[in-house]
Order: structure tokens, then C-alpha cells, then sequence
């Protein structure tokens, strides 16, 4: 297998049938979805045992070697041997008949273990060191892909690998509110990033925020009316576009400072709720059926719905007591989107940034993220093969603090109530 | 037509207030007035005023920190379909001050504490009622700032007669022709740049004329950079001190003579309500085209 | 360890085969409820006779050997449903021997059968184990072509086997099968045929890789005495071994379990790999022919392609090797893979082969593989057969 960078693919012919979009295996136990939940966050893991530290592959859920039920996952560099390979050229799932031929192999990691992977064509003929990575396939869950042993890889460029990321060039992508800081710069990087299409969202054409209109220079953008708070903009805007776009990045927000007792009345906690929530409600209803429809329109069909959540979806933060609350709102119908979209194998994928160097977080202590370093992590995201991403070092804090004592996080965000 | 005195204004009944029977009141008769003079005229006419109420008409602007007016949304509950078979309806959402609408003299604090402020409370003799329209489109199309002044107030009584006591005052300014909503707003980094009366003239409008209330086609009575003038925002703090009213978002006031249009203009009967999108027509004599 | 105990007076009669179907509409109750009736009719005895069931099958679901005994409408004292693939043969011997020896059951029927639909083989290797499905199948591996293939890769690259190699046991196979009537394949194949052949996994061909199929392998576990009693041909049971998930640290599985026991096999047996007329193999691919020729002691470990290069292995040839064809070239019935090799024994043994005689058929061996449950086959087993 060559490597065979991504290449501008040929216009469509629209006499022919759209394909629609078939899915690798998908099931897996529930112990094997430890991988998915680690991959779904770019980490490669696998079980060791705490009694014996015997790692563990395929998952399992007592030591292979002395039984012990104590099993952890724990980051694994991935380091290995690809001991012997076949190129597969024929199947019996619709999914891969589609897509032979493709090559497999055995890998013995140093850590002790054999696994099965794809192998990318970086990689030369077994024997050979190799590294395994995690990556999402098109049914979202983990599979394990061996890469050269050094320099970097990126499975975009291998022809059979790149579907498992949700690479942006050459796609389609509506950004659903250009005008904030945050907005701006998520176009100039996927501008950057080889989109070739960005249909850039603008609610009150009335309001005026610097750098917007320059967005307009850039040739590959087009600047169309949205506002997600009416339900007729989103309609219209996906009769007019949504049958061509690859990608949606939901990038608005409406971020108020308030908690409860600090903001009397709920106006504007519905103003929040009716962009960050019901606006993402809106658009999954007219945007989200078009995209399935063409999740496997050739090389460039629909891929990928991307969400600018934040790290206060996870746990609320009580100064920004309804935001939080919104963004979790947000956070949980993302789960269903995810649901739903998967069916056709597209990705959903939610960025939970800390706090962003903007006007709403003013006053939060940094480190705070750039504008451009949000920006950053969603092309990064696309171009990975993640679902659930945590951009700088509030975010990634936050995160093992939730993750290790959720009851304890909370109580921490809490001593900041006013 | 009949003035009403300001007194009579001040003191003007509830809706719960019954005349003595068989005996008509004193507002009552204002309006009979009003009707006999049209009809006497051989026909009536009609005119509508209202801008259409859709998601896409702005909403007024404050600043990101303070509580903003809900623009006007629609959610379709069904049409003839699985949600409901044989019907179309929707649920709406907006504020008091979305569209083309009413200001009560609730809405501003100088008028707070006023009886019969809210609309629920409003004497419904003040729905119909005679108006004077002030043509300033040619200013406001060269001057976005444009102020209406006493000396344009003169100028008008000289050529059409006295303002009478409680007639609405129509700027006409033909800002309703503007339909792009960018060009609506008219907002630059200095703020909201759309023409208005400046402070002398409310006060004389009321204190002098002792009009009904103010009437725009802009998104507000007031000028689009009232916040600097002193009261800031006269025809709302002023007007509405007095227990006068507001309309904004008017539009066809092109086609209203300066003077004779009889204006119906009856807001939403909202509890303790401050203002509401309603339906604005001018009734003149003549034929219906 | 104690020493085993040898096999004493135990035979194996009856042998009986299910025609194999590339597809059928029948469930496997149909193979499996035929295979018994041809049990009784080969062995002229009432069904209430078989006290004994040992059943496998890949296809039965959602019954075991439960719902078959009564969905046959047999009484049983003795009931096993034995699932390990392809070495479910040999264990059933294994188990049903012990069973007749003690008195637990006299006459013990060991079926292997199962249907093919159309999607059979995507839904079986879909749910084959829980590792399968966390580990392989996720990679468009269904089945065990690409296993096979990673093996086929990793021997050729070190022990120097060529696919002329390989092919020279397809090619003998096929010989073997066109003489066999009831083998599903029946035109010659030639070494270049075996070469040229597309390619399914590399470096397997079309001709490396058996196909999948609906049918059944039957037959009689008991005492001598009773086969005596019944006037029943008969193969003696001479010794047997299995072993499951042998070598395990083993980074790709290129021995299998036999290595480990196959002392113990022919000393149970009494003789040694010399003394052996003909090999029936677990045979879905060639690459394992070849780790049971080593692991059953033909020759060393790694000396397959010289052992190959060295002997021809038809019928009639120097090493007869899966005389009615094997899976490969007379089909795979699903689990009946690992009973057709025993059938044919102890056809050649009783003389009463359907196909190619091996002359003067005295002894034995028959292998048993299976159960790809993740990177390696988990099961095995072998047995010594001789005639009576």
C-alpha cells in the first residue's frame, strides 16, 4: 500500500445514485468499550493489572495472568513489533466489501500483548517496530491502527484510514455564528485547513464585531444568514445549503456571567438556553437529516458535526451558574445527535474549552484560551480521530478532576459562588 | 372634531367606568364625533400601519449585559400533520416591544407611579383617535440624526392648523422604506443613528398640546442617540411622565394627510402590561382602493 | 502427573455422512436428526439404543444438545454438547470413550452438522466469541482467513515455505477428492491452477481457504464387545489426547497443542508416527497441515516445507493424507469439519471407503483443531485409530 495523500476529489455526477452510508461492526462488550472511551478522547489504553501488572489485550474483566479483578486502564505508548500482516481482499460485511482491499496485522507490543490492527501504509513490510494509536472507526468505536515507529502519521494519508478522521480539506463546512471572536477564528483555520467551502453564519446583521467583515475577503467564504434562535433562518438556510454541507461547526454561543440569585427574572437565562440549547436543537433538525443522507456521498460527503461546548458543561460552574447549565443542556442533547447521527456513521465532536480570552470571562483568572487556540483544537479534532475534546490546561484540569471525584469538583467550583 | 380638554383627558374613565345610563360620556362623545365627521365625508378608507410581525424584523438593541426584548419567533405546533391532522397554529414569543407597537406610560419610571398606566388599565376611548403627520422624509433621508424641533412644530401649525389636544403626533420619516434590517438599525460604533424629536419639542407637545402620545416609523419614538440628550430619552421620559403614549415601527404613513386620519390603535389588554405589538390602521375619508 | 489410563476395548462403527450442500433452507436439526438416522440404519439398532448423544454444531442456536435430544425424541443418560469447532470430534471420542469404558452409557453417538443460509457464515463469525467481536471482527476480518493468513505469512517468512509448497497438499487433496462422490469439488486441480488463483487474504489464494457448507458426520462410540454383539465393523480406539490453549506466550501460534502431548499420544497407543498408514488433518488451510505434521511428530518443527518436498500424498502416495479429499476439497460443513476426517478413518479402517482406499489401512491418525477465539486456535486434539 503506497501513501496517497488526500487529494481534491472529482466533481459528482448527479445522475448517479447517491450510496448510502454502511458501518463497520459495532458491537463490542461493555468492558471492551474502556478502549472507545479513551480513543473518544485521542489516548490509547489498555487494562493493567494492579496486583501483577499484566496488561491486558482484548479487554477482559479479570487478569489473565493471577485473576486479580483489580484491572485500570492506563495510557499506553504503543510501542511494538508488527510480526506479520495480510492484505484482506475480500469480506462479507457490506462495510468492508466496500472498501477492500486493506491491510491487517499482528502486533506484539512491548508492553506483552498481540493486538490486531490496521496497519497504515507508513509502515514498511512485516517484521517491522511499529507504534499503535487508537482511532474511532465510522461506528464511533475504538480500533487500533500500527504507524510508523518514528516521525509523525497522519491516517488521512492512507487511503483506507482517512475515513476515520473527519479531515476538513476539500469539504464543505457551515460555521454557524462567524461574527464572535471565537467564530472568526474558527473560519480562518479551517479556511487554512483546505476547507473549500465556508458558509459562515452572521444572527443581527445590524451588530457590527471588528474582523467580521474581513472574513468576507477570503475566497472561500460566503457569509449567509443565521440566527439559531429562529427556527425559519435555520430552515431556510438548510433548504439552501444543507444538501451540500460536509461539515457543521456549531460555534454559537451566548455566554452570560450570572448565577442564580446574582440575575433576577430568566430572561436572560432563555436568552442562553434559546442559542446554546435550543439553537443546537434547531439546527440538528434541519441540518442533521441532510448530512445522513449523504455520509457516504464519495470521498467528500458528509463527515462531521462539531459542537463549541465548554469545560462548564461538565460541571457547572456557579458564576456562570445558567451558562453552565445551558452548555449541559447542550452537552446532553449532543448525546442523542451522536445517537442519531451515528446511525450513518457520521462523528459528533465536542470541544469543552476553559475559559476564553473574550469579553463573557473577563474577569476569570488565566490561563485562558486564545480565540485562535480554540480554533486550533477543532481544525486538530477534524483532522484527528477524537469525539470529545478538552482544549488547555483549565480544561484538561477540570477534566481529571471530574473524572477522578466529580462529588469533589463540584464542591470545589462551588467555594467561587458569590 | 371635537377636542377633549386635558382635564377631561386627565380624568378620562376606565374601562370599568359606566356612564350614567343613557347618557353618553364626555370621551364617548369624542369618538361619535370623530365617526360622524368621517362618514359625513361620503366614504371611509382605509389604511394599514402595521409592520408584519416576523422573525426577521429587528428588535431593539441594549447593550449585551443588560436584559434584551425577545425578538419575534414562531414555533409551529403542527400543520395538518402527525402533530395535529386538520390543523396550523404556532406558539409565539416576544416582547412587549417587539414590532410595531404600543408604549404604556408604565414603560418608563417617570411614569410609574401615573393611574391607569398599564394597558390593561388604559381608558379604551384612547384606542381611536385623530392624528397629525409631521412629513420629515426628506430630512431624515439626507440626516439620520434628524431632530424634530418647535420650529418644525410652527412650521406645520402655520400650514395645517393647531395640534389638537389628544391627537396622536406621527413623525413620518419614511424610515419604513428601509427594509433592510441592517439599514433599519442604522447602528455604528457611536450607536443607533435614526431621526426623532429632540427634548423641547416633546415637552412642548405635551405641556402645549397636550397630545395623546408619539408616533414613529423608527424602532423608537425617541432618536437613535437619545441616551445623550437631556432628559435622556424625552419622548419616553417625558411623554410617558405626562400619561402619554408611544407607537414605533409604523409604516404607510406616506399615504396619511398632515391632518383628518382618525387612528386606531388598540394594544394587547395585558396584565400590568408596558407595551404590546398590535395592528395600527388609519381610517380617512374617501373611497377604499 | 498420574499416568492416563489407556483406552481399553473402546471402538468407533458406523460411519455416516449427512451429503454435503453448498446451501440449504433445512436448520441444522435436519442434518443432525438425519445423521442419527443413518446411525440406526447403519448400525441396525432401535433409536432407544443410543443412550448416549455428544453433539456440535455451529448452527443449532437458539437449542443446544437439549433441544435436540428432544426435538429427536431421545432418552439419554449421557448428554454432551461439545463447542470447540473443529477439535469437537476428537473430544467427543474422548468423552464418550470414558463414558462406555465406566458403564455411563453404552452406545454413544458423536454428531457434528450444521446448516448453510446465505448469510450463515457473515452472522456466525459475527458473534463467534466475545474477543472476536472486541478485537478481530471490528477490522474486516470475518472469519478465519486473515488468522490463517497472519499464520501463512509468519511460517513462509520463517521456516521458508513456498506456496508451491501449500499447493502440493491442495493439489493431492483435490486427487483424493475426485474420487470421492460425495466431495462438493469436483474438477482437477493443478498446481498452477493453486498458483494463479486470486488472491483472498495475502498470501492465502482462492484454493488455501475451504467453503463453507450445509451437512453432517456421524458415528458410534462402544464397547467391542457391543460392536460384537451388533456384527458391527469397527476401528479400535487407541489412544487420544487434546489441549486447549496450549502455548499461549507464544507470539504467533506456529505449533499447535498437539506438540505438547504427542509423546504421550503414542505411548498410550503403543507405536509411533512410523507405524502410522494415513493422516486425516484438521485441514480448513493448508499452514495447519503442516503444524499437525510437526506437531504429531511426521517431522520437526519447521521441517514442514522439507517433509512436503520429500513425500506425495494421495491415497496411493507416501504419506496419505485426508484420503477423501478434506475440508478443503470436499467442504466444511461447519463443525462436521473436525468429524469427517474420523469418519473417513474409520471408513479406510473397516474397508468401507466411499472414494480412495489406502492399501492395507492399519492405523491411523485423525487431528483435531479449532476455535479461532482471538489470534490463535484455542482447541486441539488427536487420536490413534486402528483397525480391528
Amino acid at each position: 500500500m503506497a501513501l496517497d495523500t488526500l487529494q481534491r476529489p472529482k466533481r459528482k455526477n448527479p445522475i448517479l445514485r447517491t450510496r448510502l452510508p454502511t458501518l463497520p461492526p459495532a458491537a463490542r462488550s461493555r468492558v471492551a468499550l474502556g478502549l472507545t472511551a479513551a480513543a473518544a478522547r485521542g489516548r490509547f489504553e489498555l487494562q493493567v493489572c494492579r496486583d501483577c501488572g499484566a496488561v491486558q489485550y482484548p479487554p477482559r474483566e479479570v487478569c489473565h495472568a493471577c485473576l486479580s479483578e483489580r484491572l485500570v486502564w492506563r495510557a499506553q505508548d504503543g510501542r511494538g513489533e508488527l510480526l506479520t500482516e495480510s492484505v484482506l481482499r475480500h469480506a462479507q460485511e457490506l462495510f468492508f466489501r466496500e472498501r477492500v482491499p486493506w491491510r491487517v496485522g499482528i502486533v506484539r507490543l512491548d508492553a506483552g500483548v498481540n493486538v490486531i490492527a490496521y496497519v497504515h501504509a507508513n509502515v514498511a513490510t512485516a517484521p517491522v517496530r511499529v507504534r499503535v494509536t487508537a482511532a474511532l472507526d465510522r461506528a464511533g468505536q475504538a480500533v487500533l491502527v500500527a504507524v510508523a515507529a518514528e516521525g509523525r502519521t497522519d491516517l488521512s494519508d492512507d487511503a483506507k484510514l482517512r475515513e476515520m478522521t473527519c479531515d476538513p480539506r476539500f469539504r464543505k463546512v457551515l460555521v454557524t455564528d462567524g461574527k464572535s471572536p471565537v467564530g472568526q477564528a474558527v473560519v480562518r483555520a479551517l479556511a487554512a485547513a483546505g476547507a473549500d467551502q465556508l458558509w459562515v453564519g452572521e444572527a443581527e446583521p445590524w451588530k457590527t464585531f471588528a474582523g467580521f467583515a474581513a472574513l468576507g475577503d477570503l475566497p472561500q467564504v460566503a457569509i449567509v444568514p443565521l440566527d439559531v434562535t429562529n427556527g425559519r433562518s435555520v430552515r431556510e438556510l438548510a433548504g439552501e445549503i444543507g444538501a451540500k454541507v460536509d461539515i457543521v461547526v456549531n460555534t454559537a454561543d451566548c455566554h452570560r456571567t450570572f448565577g442564580i440569585a446574582a440575575r433576577r427574572g430568566i430572561e436572560t437565562a432563555q436568552l442562553e438556553m434559546d442559542v446554546n440549547y435550543f439553537g443546537l436543537l434547531r439546527l440538528a433538525q434541519e441540518f442533521a437529516p441532510l448530512l445522513k443522507a449523504r455520509a457516504a456521498d464519495g470521498r467528500a460527503g458528509a463527515i462531521a458535526w462539531v459542537n463549541l461546548l465548554s469545560i462548564f458543561a461538565l460541571s457547572n460552574y456557579p458564576p456562570h451558574g445558567t451558562y453552565s447549565a445551558s452548555k449541559a443542556a447542550a452537552l446532553s442533547l449532543s448525546q442523542a445527535l451522536r445517537a442519531e447521527l451515528r446511525q450513518a456513521g457520521l462523528r459528533v465532536i465536542n470541544l469543552f474549552p476553559g475559559p476564553i480570552d473574550d469579553d463573557w470571562d473577563q474577569l476569570e483568572l488565566p490561563p485562558k484560551l486564545s480565540p485562535d487556540a480554540v480554533a486550533a483544537a477543532v481544525v486538530a479534532a477534524l483532522k484527528g480521530s477524537v469525539e470529545d475534546v478538552y482544549p488547555g490546561d483549565v480544561a484538561q484540569d477540570w477534566l481529571a478532576r471530574h473524572l477522578d471525584n466529580s462529588k469533589a469538583l463540584e464542591r470545589e467550583l462551588s467555594e467561587q459562588a458569590p | 372634531m371635537k377636542a377633549t380638554s386635558k382635564k377631561t383627558a386627565a380624568k378620562a374613565k376606565t374601562s370599568k367606568d359606566k356612564p350614567r345610563k343613557g347618557h353618553p360620556s364626555k370621551a364617548e362623545d369624542g369618538v361619535h364625533a370623530l365617526l360622524r365627521g368621517l362618514v359625513a365625508s361620503g366614504g371611509v378608507r382605509l389604511v394599514d400601519l402595521t409592520q408584519t410581525l416576523s422573525p426577521d424584523f429587528p428588535p431593539i438593541v441594549l447593550p449585551p449585559e443588560m436584559g434584551q426584548c425577545r425578538p419575534f419567533r414562531m414555533e409551529e405546533i403542527s400543520r395538518y400533520d402527525e402533530r395535529g391532522p386538520a390543523w396550523y397554529w404556532n406558539n409565539l414569543s416576544f416582547g412587549e416591544h417587539t414590532g410595531t407597537h404600543f408604549d404604556a406610560p408604565i414603560h418608563w419610571i417617570s411614569g410609574r407611579d401615573r393611574p391607569n398606566n398599564a394597558l390593561d388599565m388604559l381608558p379604551i376611548e384612547h384606542f381611536i383617535a385623530p392624528a397629525c403627520v409631521i412629513d420629515c422624509s426628506r430630512e431624515a433621508a439626507v440626516d439620520a440624526d434628524f431632530l424634530l424641533t418647535v420650529g418644525h412644530l410652527h412650521a406645520f401649525e402655520k400650514r395645517h392648523g393647531r395640534i389638537a389636544a389628544g391627537s396622536w403626533v406621527l413623525m413620518r420619516t419614511d424610515w419604513s422604506k428601509r427594509t433592510d434590517p441592517v439599514a433599519f438599525q442604522n447602528l455604528d460604533e457611536t450607536g443607533q443613528h435614526t431621526p426623532g424629536p429632540d427634548a423641547d419639542c416633546v415637552r412642548f407637545l405635551v405641556e402645549q398640546r397636550d397630545v395623546l402620545g408619539f408616533g414613529t416609523e423608527t424602532i423608537g419614538t425617541d432618536a437613535g442617540q437619545a441616551a445623550h440628550f437631556k432628559p435622556p430619552y424625552p419622548c419616553h421620559f417625558t411623554m410617558h411622565g405626562a400619561g402619554k403614549y408611544g407607537l414605533q415601527c409604523l409604516c404607510n404613513l406616506d399615504r396619511l394627510p398632515p391632518t383628518g386620519a382618525v387612528i386606531v390603535a388598540a394594544p394587547l389588554k395585558i396584565l400590568e402590561g408596558s407595551g404590546s405589538p398590535l395592528r395600527v390602521f388609519a381610517l380617512l375619508p374617501g373611497r377604499q382602493r | 502427573m498420574p499416568a492416563r489410563a489407556d483406552y481399553d476395548d473402546v471402538v468407533l462403527a458406523a460411519p455416516v455422512t449427512i451429503p454435503y450442500a453448498r446451501y440449504s433452507i433445512r436448520s441444522a436439526h435436519w442434518f443432525l436428526g438425519r445423521a442419527v438416522a443413518e446411525l440406526l440404519a447403519a448400525a441396525k439398532i432401535a433409536k432407544a439404543r443410543i443412550d448416549g448423544l455428544a453433539v456440535a454444531s455451529f448452527t443449532l442456536s437458539p437449542d443446544t444438545a437439549v433441544g435436540l435430544t428432544q426435538h429427536l425424541g431421545l432418552t439419554l443418560r449421557w448428554l454432551d454438547h461439545i463447542p470447540m469447532g473443529g477439535a469437537s470430534g476428537i473430544v467427543s471420542i474422548r468423552r464418550a470413550a470414558r463414558a462406555v469404558e465406566s458403564g455411563d452409557a453404552e452406545i454413544v453417538a458423536c454428531i457434528a452438522g450444521d446448516t448453510n443460509h446465505t448469510d450463515s457464515f457473515r452472522r456466525n463469525t459475527a458473534t463467534f466469541s466475545q474477543f472476536a467481536q472486541d478485537a478481530v471482527y471490528p477490522y474486516g476480518s470475518g472469519g478465519p482467513n486473515a488468522s490463517f493468513a497472519f499464520l501463512t505469512a509468519h511460517y513462509m517468512r520463517k521456516f521458508g515455505a513456498q506456496p508451491a509448497d501449500f499447493g502440493k497438499l491442495c493439489v493431492a487433496q483435490r486427487n483424493n477428492a475426485l474420487q470421492n462422490p460425495a466431495a462438493l469439488f469436483k474438477k482437477p486441480l493443478t498446481l498452477d491452477d493453486y498458483l494463479d488463483a486470486r488472491m483472498i487474504a495475502d498470501p492465502l489464494r482462492l484454493f488455501d481457504c475451504v467453503m463453507p457448507c450445509a451437512g453432517a458426520e456421524a458415528f458410534l462410540v462402544m464397547q467391542r464387545k457391543t460392536a460384537a454383539k451388533l456384527g458391527l465393523p469397527f476401528a479400535r480406539l487407541l489412544g487420544a489426547i487434546e489441549r486447549h490453549n496450549a502455548f499461549p506466550d507464544d507470539p504467533i501460534q506456529d505449533r499447535g497443542g498437539w506438540a505438547m502431548d504427542c509423546r504421550e499420544l503414542y505411548d498410550q497407543a503403543g507405536l509411533g508416527p512410523e507405524d502410522i498408514d494415513f493422516l486425516q488433518t484438521y485441514d480448513d488451510y493448508p499452514v495447519i497441515n503442516v503444524l499437525q505434521f510437526e506437531g504429531l511428530g511426521f517431522c520437526r518443527k519447521g521441517e514442514g516445507p522439507d517433509f512436503i518436498r520429500a513425500n506425495t500424498f494421495e491415497a496411493g502416495g507416501s504419506f496419505p493424507l485426508n484420503t477423501s479429499g478434506g475440508q478443503l476439497s470436499v467442504g466444511q460443513a461447519g463443525a462436521a469439519g473436525g468429524h469427517l476426517g474420523i469418519v473417513e478413518a474409520i471408513r479406510q479402517l473397516t474397508g468401507q471407503t466411499q472414494g480412495a482406499a489406502v492399501e492395507d489401512a492399519r492405523r491411523g491418525v485423525v487431528s483435531g483443531f479449532g476455535m479461532i477465539n482471538y489470534d490463535r486456535g484455542i482447541c486441539s486434539g488427536a487420536a490413534v485409530l486402528a483397525a480391528a
